[in-house]
């Protein structure tokens, strides 16, 4: 295991003001089962440092011994959260590995779900953020509104959480019967609800200062830490893989990109406000525009990539997931790497914390969002 | 009356056995004490009842529903759950300290109940004249079991749980004891009792007079509670469960019994010296009409409604508003309360003394008597109630005038709008 270096001894503890803090792993607001190591002056943080593993599941051992077709179930366990969107990225690696047409009714479908994943996703960090500032009433208004995309998720995949929601070449099954109804009806409401989160928390005084200039990161630090998603944008660096590199429908959409511009807590939690505003603008454009047409590729008996290697990611709730998979043409691969998201933005904890209070830490941990099932894999 | 039967026929019981003056001076003061400790750990029951009720009803849920009808009986089954379940103590920890420290904690919130009037006259269980006083002293020596308790747990988290009530309850208590000043010029004493008979003998609340008193009182005495938006000594997200980390069972239902309480009182003070405890307008012609008993238990019912519209504000604002920081808490309680309560005393006084000088000049009748209280003619009402609202702007402005520089401030300000681009598309990712 990974060594913690902060000094714990007894005697370096005794003659001097400062205080060695476990936070964790079962600590209620680190996100799971991280566990941060905070020397204290008084409150104030002087030194952090992270310790990861308690979830390690062996996740790209595991894929080394699987089938393709295996593998994607295993992927939705990374990042619970967001199941939809890491079941997409191993999909698609596959399939652009092999050159499979996947049609675009599939396509159209993947990015109505993984959009509406990515609000689900966002939904959850609105609520524990707000919960771990106190705000505890935020978290059950927000968990009400993710259980109505919890719901078209167990119509359409059958499971609420791990949907196993794609088959390589395309989806298990077309939209079931209801799904334009449902999925619009959560789109007309959603609005009106996160104007009632806004009006709980954007102009609150207290989230105000709990907020502003909290864990400050400056763009040039993000993009050297290799911060993605949210955690970028609030620092105001234009970089999205859904406009850069666009997968699934992406490139017929017509969204935009939310940018903040101190890079501090507030703003990261502008732009995932803003994100939540921009997917429902996404998924109302393609469910109008969703073409007619079966949902699945034709594929081979056994699905088996070309001899080589290949990268592919997408935006992800919480950055950039990518997924590197070096095939031998034989029917499991090779070696796959999976690029967590919040595995690289938890890197900015230290950065952000230090010289903050513990209140802060907390509240920094949670404007990063991460989920530990990804950091360890 | 009926009502007043029972308690006559107890008396006449009680004079068989007892002389009149040990019934008057130690048996009747027992059984109030016996009433009020019971009534009080019952409200206290279901006061939490009430918040986990509110907060569901602002959460858009059901709360509880399954014990009882509506979950009527939920505080009966919680209260037995926990004096069932193990009583745990840190192998490290200092034993002693650790077992009392919820015992002064519920203490000190209980002994307040003894000045409270909750009604006139038979109502009260000790009128004592430096009541106002002795709720204070008692009520900060609840700062003494968060500490101890914090401290003798042996883990980090509750120490400094402890750490930050500590400096919390100490310096919220300036603030609130400041900013009762404003009122006490008004009542001219330090009676509960006797500020409620001010206000009564003046027909007036003080809420009225003293609008930047009230609001200082409620808000450092939310402060003084631990309780949301100030709940940093048991911020759940932050130190797990801050001072009372380590207790389990009975020992943490004391402390939670003990918070509880130390609302109400707080609630039932806020009540006596702002919104008239228990006199509300008409009520003495109860008692003209020679309905005593009926006059006591209806100002009963006026105060426990009072104390509770003051309670339902303390669930509200839990359920609503995120948790202060630690620095931000010691910001708000020294460079805003304390100022603004001592600017509130300043022109309290300088309202009275206007209020006086006005008396008698060109025949202008101000002042009705001093006897008990300040009591206010119309006019000196209408002059009184028109400085205290104007109190309250005067005030900001001047908080506004000493703070600007702070950071919190001009958040508002500060604050900049995230903006929306539309990128460039990249080359498709799929073909």
């Amino acid at each position: 295991m990974h060594q913690v270096e902060i000094a714990t001894t007894q005697e370096t503890l005794l003659d001097s003001p400062e205080m060695v803090l476990n936070m964790g792993p079962q600590h209620p607001s680190t996100h799971g089962v991280l566990r941060v190591v905070l020397r204290l002056d008084g409150e104030t943080v002087i030194d952090l440092d992270c310790d990861i593993g308690y979830l390690h599941r062996g996740m790209e051992k595991i894929a080394e011994n699987r089938m393709y077709t295996m593998i994607a179930p295993y992927w939705d366990r990374l990042d619970y959260i967001a199941a939809v969107s890491n079941g997409l990225v191993w999909v698609e690696t596959v399939e652009q590995m092999m050159g499979l047409p996947v049609p675009p009714r599939a396509h159209y479908l993947r990015t109505i779900l993984t959009e509406l994943n990515r609000i689900a996703s966002h939904l959850l960090w609105l609520a524990t953020h707000a919960l771990d500032i106190g705000a505890v009433t935020v978290l059950l208004w927000a968990l009400r509104e993710r259980e109505e995309i919890l719901k078209i998720f167990e119509r359409q995949f059958g499971a609420r959480l791990t949907c196993h929601a794609w088959r390589v070449g395309g989806m298990p099954n077309d939209a079931y019967d209801d799904f334009d109804k449902d999925v619009r009806q959560f789109a007309n409401n959603f609005p009106n609800r996160l104007d009632e989160y806004e009006t709980v928390l954007s102009e609150n005084r207290i989230w105000l200062s709990r907020t502003v200039g909290i864990g400050v990161i400056s763009g040039e630090d993000a993009i050297a830490i290799g911060l993605s998603g949210p955690s970028l944008r609030g620092s105001g660096v234009p970089w999205d893989v859904r406009k850069s590199r666009p997968y699934a429908a992406y490139a017929d959409m017509d969204f935009d990109i939310p940018l903040g511009e101190n890079g501090d807590t507030y703003d990261r939690y502008l732009v995932r406000l803003e994100e939540m505003r921009q997917s429902r603008r996404i998924i109302v454009q393609a469910l109008d525009n969703l073409p007619d047409g079966p949902v699945n590729a034709k594929l081979p008996k056994v699905v088996k990539p070309p001899v080589g290697d290949y990268y592919h990611s997408i935006e992800g709730p919480k950055g950039e997931i990518g997924c590197y998979l070096v095939s031998d043409g034989t029917a499991q691969p090779y070696r796959v790497r999976v690029r967590p998201p919040s595995f690289i933005n938890l890197q900015a904890l230290k950065q952000m914390c230090v010289g903050h209070l513990v209140a802060d830490v907390v509240a920094i941990i949670g404007t990063l969002d991460i989920v530990l099932g990804e950091i360890d894999r | 009356m009926l009502l007043l039967g029972p308690v006559n026929v107890l008396n006449d019981l009680l004079l068989k056995f007892f002389s009149q003056e040990t019934i008057n001076f130690f048996l009747w003061p027992l059984i109030q004490i016996g009433l009020v400790v019971t009534l009080v750990a019952l409200w206290v029951a279901y006061a939490t009842y009430l918040e986990r009720k509110i907060s569901a009803f602002i959460q858009a849920r059901l709360g509880p529903m399954r014990v009882g009808p509506w979950g009527l009986l939920q505080p009966i089954a919680d209260g037995l759950k926990l004096l069932v379940k193990e009583d745990f103590v840190p192998e490290k920890a200092d034993r002693w300290i650790f077992f009392f420290a919820p015992y002064i904690a519920v203490a000190s919130a209980f002994i307040v109940f003894s000045v409270v009037p909750f009604g006139p006259d038979w109502a009260v269980i000790a009128d004592v004249n430096i009541g106002l006083l002795l709720v204070l002293a008692v009520s900060s020596v609840g700062v003494l079991a968060l500490i101890l308790a914090g401290w003798s747990s042996n883990s980090k988290y509750a120490l400094l749980g402890g750490l930050r009530s500590s400096a919390q309850m100490v310096s919220y208590e300036v603030a609130m004891g400041l900013s009762l000043i404003g009122a006490l010029m008004f009542a001219r004493t330090l009676s509960l009792s006797g500020i409620v008979g001010a206000q009564g003998s003046d027909s007036i609340w003080y809420i009225l007079y003293q609008p930047a008193g009230f609001m200082l009182f409620l808000i450092s005495g939310i402060a003084e509670n631990n309780r949301a938006p100030f709940d940093l000594p048991e911020a759940e997200s932050e130190l797990v469960a801050g001072f009372h980390t380590e207790y389990s069972g009975m020992r943490w239902s004391l402390f939670f019994m003990a918070e509880y309480a130390a609302m109400v009182v707080v609630a039932a003070v806020a009540a006596t010296v702002y919104l008239g405890g228990w006199y509300f307008p008409w009520v003495f012609q109860l008692e003209k009409a020679g309905y005593h008993n009926l006059y006591v238990i209806v100002s009963l019912l006026v105060f426990l409604v009072k104390v509770s519209i003051i309670l339902y504000i303390y669930f509200w604002l839990r359920w609503t508003l995120p948790r202060f920081r630690y620095d931000q808490l010691m910001d708000i309680g020294w460079k805003w309360l304390i100022p603004s309560a001592l600017i509130n005393i300043a022109l309290s006084a300088i309202a009275i003394f206007l209020v006086q000088a006005l008396n008698g000049y060109r025949g202008m009748r101000t002042i009705e008597s001093l006897d008990r209280g300040l009591n206010l003619t119309t006019s000196g009402k209408v002059i009184m109630i028109v400085i205290g609202f104007a109190g309250v702007f005067i005030t900001a402005a001047l908080l506004a005038r000493i703070n600007w520089r702070s950071r919190d401030f001009n958040l508002k300000t500060q604050r900049r709008n995230i903006r929306l681009v539309n990128l460039p598309k990249g080359k498709p990712a799929v073909s």
